[in-house]
Order: structure tokens, then sequence, then C-alpha cells
């Protein structure tokens, strides 16, 4: 990277600023001995071009919409096209979210994203015993195709995208979706979106569990195979790792947990499809959690271009530089909000998206500040989304692309992060891949650990949280709470029994049955969802037939 | 010589996976040198009454993040006293509006804890007011 | 205390789960309630299940009981993890793999701590064991940590022994070495779908073939499909279960049951007496100090061990003319 030159007139320079340190330090000493992530890696006191000294130009750094893309999938960055303004909304009915949807786009959002309630997520009926109590509190509630339709009423589908946060039920619920697109006369070809379809973190991290996980990964290698064939701007699956930190994870973990869950798709799909990596790859969206530690995040995000595209090019053969480019959303973190002194959470979250945006993300979520507390109230959430507004059209941060290459700083940081990740990627390799990692619990007892070190971390005062265990006060602060009130839960069953009083139950049966030999054979669901849907079929029955077929898994509970 | 051991059953009611909460906590009760039966994610209050019950437990510790503690956390409580159980303490934790606090108390939850609670506090509580039975 | 026995007896659960913990917790008078329903044990089938730690018990011990109530015989489970020896306290999983069973009034668990004194995981156990036969539990299985000496002992209140074997932990044989295989009755190879089971198969079967087998019973390899597929795995612990009650059989026709009541006779014999002598008098050497002396002396080497338990015996035992040799 540099000449001799500049590196020896560095290092002469540098021992004289080391002298000076020393000078000072033994009159007063740092405030504390170690200076840390939040993630507990240690930082340096200063960087300088030593420490980047090995990295080769080309190789490593390159320019923007260049391989190993380190600085940007596209070469024109924000000038071209903002991030999407991308708000995760859903609460109660179809109705009442849909209503949300509106004001959203009202407000300036670009795209769309819904959150799902529990029994939605868990592949339950509203009726179910399970799900009582749960009906559309932490978003909304979808039964039938009828829900759905309600939800995406007034919305442009061939204009707008939308991202669903759906896991073992993807395929119910994408089947819901390209059927309504189809009521509505759009062709699938127009489609764009994501379903989240990310089964290998919720064994890891969140816990959003229907069947075991080579069923689960067989039914994702569906929707990746029809959405090739039919739905070509489809991301069928969106790798997560937001919740994998929410759990407790490390940005190091995090980055490296993700991009395994990712390569362990390629290769499934590979496998069991027979497909080309190039033939879906374009296809695969990833999601990051922005946390507090600006950074290591931008660091972290920086970390995961060049790890992508080194890993399609090297490890998959990937001809295509689409394949090569990781394109991801980012939430800020929900972990790092207190339910203390509530205000103080629209500083982190600004603070967050900033770090987003400054590592390039695609696409953002910015959390409300009563998040930490219950579903956004419209006031909230409509801060939340100015946070990104101003960050876009104020701050000037988007007039360049990639602005913190070459800090020694940043990228001795990212060269750390990637040079990590490598490690843990290996590890899994080792273990024979992240079914058999997860299935001995590594990943799992990874993020456990650390989240318990955190917590001790937080208990000692190691790691800060303002107005937790520094700054605190008695002051309550009175902020309005939405509230989903529980006649939403009967209105909900009643829709759901009026739907299955009019259908044709013999044919939503023989949907069903189709469904279950489709499984048993081994064939793709999705045109089978897709009929059992447009019957009014509902979420959960689909979701049966599934954990009659392959089973039913439940949480082996390892910590 | 009798030797006495609070047991602690740490359960996550109703259909939220995160677990993290828990998990911290049942290793923090461990480590507090308490007897800690943990019954995984995604249980119901029946599950939950009935582990302890057979586990003969002094606390039972419910976690849930989903919004629905309205109707799981009484509902616990309300099945440990039809069987008999109203000794077991039942206390809750999780993402709890400050108004539905004194509805579940009177429900019959003796603690709850909100975020930010440090973990020392909740072993502390323990300590002082779980005694176990003789 | 006695009270708790009988309400037991009436099958109610409460009562049960509490006299177990009495037991365990070594409350005063637990032996009454001991004494008042031991004259009723002896009617279940008892079944240990030992493996080192990963080979999967807990998730192999849920689906048995799956087995089993498809049976229609009601099972009572008694699980055991370690006591952290730093702080005395103790993380129990292993209920985890086994809620789905927790409204089924036929079905009973209860998890329990090593808690490290000696001997007297094996007094608890074998009295946790005799309160689920009372409650009138067809199957009694117990689960062991997988590791350390006290397994054996635990293992000695069953009448038929699995010892689960899983590939690719590189400790199988040496599991067979340590004794495991003179008491195994079945082997199980757990995640048989895995890269090495039908080594593992192949070795197990070597090392059985140079056993001698005086009752007859050659012990069954049964391979169990991973967990992961539990439409198969379900499959394979039926052809478990029903190798179990094939044992349980064929003790009975061979009267080899006797000697294995024998066994756990044996078993009990040396714990009641080690609780009821050993326990005291070494709760009072400890109390009144005498004990450190005695560490002092040993490491002084002023006395040696063997000198040293005759003057115990001497102070403690009237007679103790059985201790000279």
């Amino acid at each position: 990277m540099f000449t001799e030159e500049l590196l020896n007139q560095s290092s002469s320079l540098r021992k004289k600023w080391e002298d000076e340190v020393k000078k000072i330090t033994s009159k007063r000493a740092d405030q504390k001995s170690e200076w840390t992530t939040v993630s507990d890696l240690p930082i340096r006191r200063l960087y300088g071009p030593e420490d980047i000294k090995d990295m080769d130009f080309e190789k490593d750094i390159s320019y923007p919409g260049q391989y190993p893309y380190l600085r940007g999938n596209q070469a024109t960055g924000y000038r071209g096209k903002y991030w999407t303004f991308r708000m995760f909304a859903g609460m109660g009915s179809a109705a009442v979210t849909n209503e949300r949807w509106h004001y959203l786009l009202n407000t300036g959002q670009t795209g769309l994203s819904t959150a799902f309630d529990f029994p939605t997520l868990m592949g339950y009926d509203t009726d179910s015993p399970k799900a009582k109590g749960e009906c559309g509190k932490c978003g909304v509630a979808i039964d039938t195709i009828d829900d759905f339709q309600t939800l995406i009423k007034g919305i442009p589908l061939d204009k707008i995208t939308t991202s669903m946060t759906i896991n073992p039920p993807a395929t119910a619920i994408w089947a819901m979706y390209l059927a309504s697109a189809e009521i509505q006369g759009i062709p699938l070809s127009k489609l764009g979106g994501t379903i989240q379809n990310d089964m290998l973190k919720e064994f890891i991290a969140q816990k959003t569990l229907m069947c075991p996980p080579e069923a689960s990964v067989k039914l994702i290698s569906d929707t990746v195979e029809f959405g090739t064939r039919h739905v070509p701007n489809w991301n069928t699956i969106s790798i997560s790792g937001y919740h994998i930190r929410e759990a407790g994870a490390t940005a190091v973990q995090e980055l490296a947990f993700t991009l395994r869950d990712g390569m362990e798709y390629v290769e499934d799909t590979i496998r069991r499809k027979g497909l080309h990596v190039d033939e879906f790859a374009p296809r695969l969206s990833f999601f990051f959690n922005s946390h507090v530690d600006f950074f290591e995040e931008i660091a972290k995000m920086r970390a995961a271009r060049r790890i992508w595209a080194k890993a399609m090019r090297e490890r998959y053969n990937s001809q295509d530089p689409r394949s090569w480019w990781m394109r991801f959303h980012t939430q800020t973190a929900g972990c790092s909000l207190t339910a203390q002194q509530p205000y103080n959470n629209v500083v982190r979250t600004a603070l967050q998206a900033l770090a987003a945006v400054l590592g390039g993300t695609q696409s953002l979520h910015t959390n409300s500040l009563d998040e930490v507390l219950c579903l956004p109230s419209d006031h909230a959430v409509q801060i939340a989304l100015r946070t990104q507004q101003i960050i876009a059209d104020e701050t000037g941060v988007a007039n360049t692309l990639d602005p913190l290459a070459g800090s020694y700083f940043v990228e001795a940081l990212t060269n750390e992060m990637e040079e990590k990740a490598w490690e843990y990627i290996h590890k899994i390799d080792e273990m024979g891949g992240m079914v058999k990692a997860i299935e001995n619990g590594f990943p799992q007892l990874e993020i456990s650990d650390a989240a318990y070190k955190f917590q001790k971390q937080i208990d000692a005062k190691e790691k800060i949280m303002i107005g937790v265990n520094k700054y605190v006060t008695d002051e309550v602060v009175e902020i309005p709470l939405i509230e989903i009130d529980d006649s939403i839960e009967t209105q909900q069953i009643a829709r759901l029994h009026e739907v299955k009083r009019k259908r044709d139950n013999r044919f939503v049966a023989e949907c069903l049955k189709n469904l279950a030999q489709a499984c048993k054979k081994g064939e793709n669901v999705m045109p089978f969802c897709i009929e059992t849907v447009k019957a009014y079929g509902t979420m959960q029955e689909i979701c049966d037939v599934y954990r009659e077929v392959y089973g039913e898994y439940r949480d082996p509970g390892i910590y | 010589m009798s030797d006495r051991k609070i047991r602690i059953l740490i359960a996550k009611p109703g259909l939220d996976g995160h677990d993290r909460g828990a998990k911290v906590l049942a290793r923090c009760f461990r480590d507090a040198g308490f007897e800690v039966i943990y019954t995984g994610c995604h249980q119901t209050p029946e599950q939950v009454a009935s582990a302890a019950i057979q586990e003969d437990v002094d606390v039972v510790g419910l976690s849930c993040l989903s919004g629905a503690h309205m109707y799981l956390y009484p509902q616990v409580v309300k099945l440990l006293k039809e069987q008999g159980a109203d000794d077991i303490t039942v206390i809750g934790g999780g993402i709890i509006p400050d108004k539905d606090l004194q509805p579940l108390y009177d429900a019959g939850l003796k603690a709850l804890f909100t975020p930010g609670a440090t973990l020392e506090s909740l072993v502390d509580w323990i300590n002082e007011n779980i005694h176990p039975r003789t | 205390m006695e009270e708790l026995g009988k309400r037991a007896m009436a099958g109610d659960v409460r009562a049960a789960s509490r006299l177990i913990r009495n037991m365990e917790d070594n409350m005063p008078g637990t032996e009454a309630a001991i004494k008042h329903i031991f004259p009723f044990t002896g009617k279940a089938h008892v079944i240990g299940i030992t493996g080192s730690p990963g080979a999967g018990k807990s998730t192999l011990t849920d689906e048995m009981i799956a087995s089993y109530r498809n049976k229609d015989k009601t099972v009572g489970v008694m699980a055991v993890d370690p006591t952290s020896p730093f702080t005395g306290g103790a993380l129990l999983g292993d209920r985890i793999r086994m809620q789905r069973h927790a409204e089924d009034t036929g079905v009973f668990v209860r998890s329990m701590a090593t808690r490290g004194a000696m001997g007297g995981l094996s007094k608890a156990v074998g009295d946790g064991i005799h309160v689920l036969d009372v409650m009138g539990k067809d199957v009694i299985i117990v689960e062991t940590v997988g590791v350390g000496q006290q397994e054996v002992e635990i293992i000695n209140h069953a009448h038929t022994i699995i010892v689960v074997l899983v590939p690719g932990m590189g400790d199988e044989v040496q599991a067979l070495k340590a004794g495991l295989m003179e008491i195994a009755d079945i082997f199980v190879i757990n995640k048989a779908d895995r890269e090495g089971a039908a080594r593992l198969h192949k070795e197990t079967l070597s090392m059985l073939q140079m056993g001698k087998f005086e009752n007859g019973w050659i012990p069954p390899i049964v391979s169990v499909e991973s967990v992961s597929e539990p439409i198969s795995f379900a499959q394979s612990v039926g052809v478990l279960t029903d190798k179990i009650d094939e044992h349980y059989q064929y003790l009975i026709k061979s009267n080899i049951l006797a000697t294995r009541s024998h066994r756990k006779a044996t078993a009990e014999i040396y714990e009641s007496l080690r609780a009821a002598i050993l326990a005291p008098i070494l709760d009072d050497l400890a109390a009144n100090g005498e004990l450190e002396l005695m560490v002092q002396k040993i490491m002084k080497r002023e006395l040696d061990p063997y000198s040293l338990a005759e003057l115990v015996a001497e102070k403690y035992l009237i007679s103790h003319d059985c201790l000279k040799v």
C-alpha cells in the first residue's frame, strides 16, 4: 500500500508520538486501561499506515462497482438512488396495518415491510389454543388470503416493493402475495420484494420454529427455485444477522454466522435443485443489525461485502458479478434501546442509522423511540422515518461514496472483522457446515456465552448504557403508548370462521392433500400452496401439512 | 443434616422465541447457587404449571416479549392455584408497560422485572423473598 | 412425612414431587415415608440410560416416553444433570426435550442435580424411583449425567440398561472399555445417519463378540435415526422400546430378574448404611473439628489413613470385630 519511504517516515514520527503519550500518561493515567468495542474487541489508541501496510489496493480496496465491492456494489452510490426507507410495520388486524402503511407512504417511505403477529409467524391460525392472547400484539394477524387482500388494499404491487418478515410459513405467505397479485392482474415478473425465509438463523437465534432443519432448508430451496423461474425480481431469502445480534452475538459472530448461513443456502440449492450458482445467487439478500458501536458497525458492513464477493467468486466459481454483490437491509439495534429516558433512543437510532448509511446499506429501518415498550405510535414512527430523511437530505453524507475508505482505523478494523469472521467460517466448515454446527449447538452456545458476558459487564459497569447504569434518574417520562385491544382477537376469529364457512371445504381438503403429496414426493410446494390459498386454505392448514409430513421441531434449549 | 436448595423454573410461555433474557437468567441463577430448570421456548401456561409442580420448585420465572403477558402470566398463576400449588411464587419479566404492572400484581404475580433490572437485583430479590419450604 | 407417602401412593403429584425433594434434600423424617411406601415398590420396569454427554440421551428419553405412551404405559422419568462444583448451583436442562409430555397425566418427569455428595445421589435416585413406582408408573426411565463414578451406582437401580453411543464423538470405544460394556443390556447407536455410524456398529459388534454373556442375553445393537428426521426417529425408537420389553420378558422368564433385584437390593443396602452410619460420623467429625485435625495428621504423615479409620471405628462402633482382618 505504501512506499518504503513513507513507512520509514511514519515510523519515526510515530516514535515521537509514542514518547509524548508515555510522558502524558505517566503523569495522568488514561480514564481506563482497556478500550474496547461494544463487542469487546480491543481498540488501539491510534492507527497509522503500518496497520494497513499489507493491504493490496486492487485486491482489497479497489473502487465501488468493482471487485471485491468493499466500497459498494454500485458505481454511482447514493447519488443514483438513496437507500430504501423501509419501516417495519404491522399491528392488530390487516385493516389497521393497511392504514399504517398508507400513513407511512404518505410520510415519504419508499418501501413496505411487514411485521406479522406470533401466531402467523409460527404457522397457527388465530383460533388455535396456542395463539390465545397473541393476536395482533406484535404484528398483523393473517389467517387467509382474505386478510391478505385487506392488507395490501390500495398498494400498487408492481410499483412498490414489499418485504415480509416471515420464516417457517414463508411459502404460505408468499403464495398469498403472489395469488393476490394475480387477482389484481399483475404478472409475477413485475413483482419485487423480499421474504425473510431464513430458517438457519431461527434455529440459531430467534426460535420461530416449525419443521426440522433439513425439511426447512428444503422448503427454502423450493422458494428459491420458484423465484428463479417465475418471479425473477423477488429476493427469496433475506439472510439475517439482525436476530443473531439481538440474541446477544458480537459483531464478528453476527458477520460470520450470517455469511456462513448464506453459504449453506448456496450449497444446498446447488446440490438439491441442480441450479447453477449464478441462476439464483443474484436474488439472495442480507439483513444486518446496526448496533451502537459506530465504527465497528461500519467495518462489519464493509467486511461483509468483501467476504461475500470473495466467497462467491472463489468458493463457488460464480461468474456473474451480480452474484458477488452483497445487497443488504439494515435495522438499528432494538436491544440497544432503553426503557429509561426513552427520548435518548432517538439519538441512538440516529447514530446507528448514520453508521448503516456509511456502511453502504441498500435499505433501512430506523427504530422508534417507544419500540422498547410497545408497538410504535404514529408520532414516534414519524420521527424515526424523518431521521433517515435528515441523514439523506441534510447531513451531506450521501454526497460521496464510502467516505471512510482509506481511514487507517476503518480499514484496519474492516480487515480484522473479516479475518475473525473467516476463522469462524472455517471452523463451521470443519464441523460439516451450518446445519451440522447448529445440531451440535455451536453457534447457539457462542451467542449465549457472549450474551451472558455482556450482561455481566453491564452489571459491573464495564460497559455503559446511559440511563441504565450511568446517569440514572428517577424521573418518569410519560410517552403515549399504543395498545392492541383484545377485541381484535375475537373479531379476527369471527372473520376466520366466516371465511371457512363460505369456502368450498371439499376443494380445500383436496388442495391440502395435493400439497401433502408434493411434500412426500419432494416436489416444489409453491404451485400447490398458491392453489390452496386461492381456495381460502388457511395459514395453519398449510403448516399443519408440513408438520405432519416433515415432523415438528421443538426448541432443544441449548444454553 | 438437611440440604434445602432453592429450585427455580424459568419458562417462556407463548409463541415468542426471544430467549436471550431467559437464558442469561438461567445461567445467572445457577451461578447464584440455585437449581434451575429451564423449559425452553413456546410453552403453554398448562405446560409451565405442570412442570413447576412436577419439579417442586419454589419459584417460577416467566419471560415473554410478545406482549401477550396479560393473558399468559395470570393464567400460569391461576393454573397453579387450581392444582393446589399457590405456594409457588410466580415472578415475571419482559417488556411490561407501567399500566400493566398493577393488574399483574393483582393477578398474583409477586415481582415484575422490566428492562434495565440488573442480574444482581434479581438474585437479591430471590434471596430475600424466597425461603425454601420446610 | 408419612402423610406425603400416602398421598403420593394415591397419585397426588404434588405430594410425590415434594417427597422426592425431601429425600434429595435429606429432610428429617424422610425415612418414615420411605419405610411406609417401600413394601409397595418393585412393580415398575426400571430402565437406565447412560452414555457420554451430547450422545442425545434426553431426546431419546423423550421419544421413548412417546413410544411407551403409544403402548398405553405410564412413564416416570428421573433426569440427572451435574451440579456446578464452583457455585453449588445447577442448570437442569434435560426436561426441555420432554416438555411436550408435560400435560400428559400419565407422565411424570423430575430433574435432579448431582450435588456431588458422596453416594448421596445414588440414594436420592433410588428413593425417587420408589416414589415413581408407588405412583403406579409402569416404566421408569433414569437418565444419567453420562460421566463419573456415580454412573455405575445409579445404573444398579435399573433392570434394563441402555448404553447410548453416537458416531463421531471419538470416545465410544473408551466408554465401552470404561466398564459400560459389562453392564449394557442394549446398545443404541444414536444419530445413525451420521458419518461413522457403520464403523461404530462394527466396532461395538466385535467388542460384543469378545465378551462373555453368562445369562444368555446377548446385548442387541439398535440403530436410531437422527431426531432431525422426526418420523423415522420415532419409528426407530419404537424398535428400541420393543427390544427393551423383550429384555424385560427375558429377565422374567429366565429368572434373571431375581439377579437384578439382588443387585438393586445390594446397592440399596450400601446406600442406606452409608446414610445411616457413615454420614452421621462424618457430620460429627466435621462439626467437632476432628476431621480437620485428622487431615492435618495425614498430611504431616503422623498417621496413615488405615490406622485413622480403625480409630474412628473404635470410637463410634460398639462392636467392630468385622472391621478387623
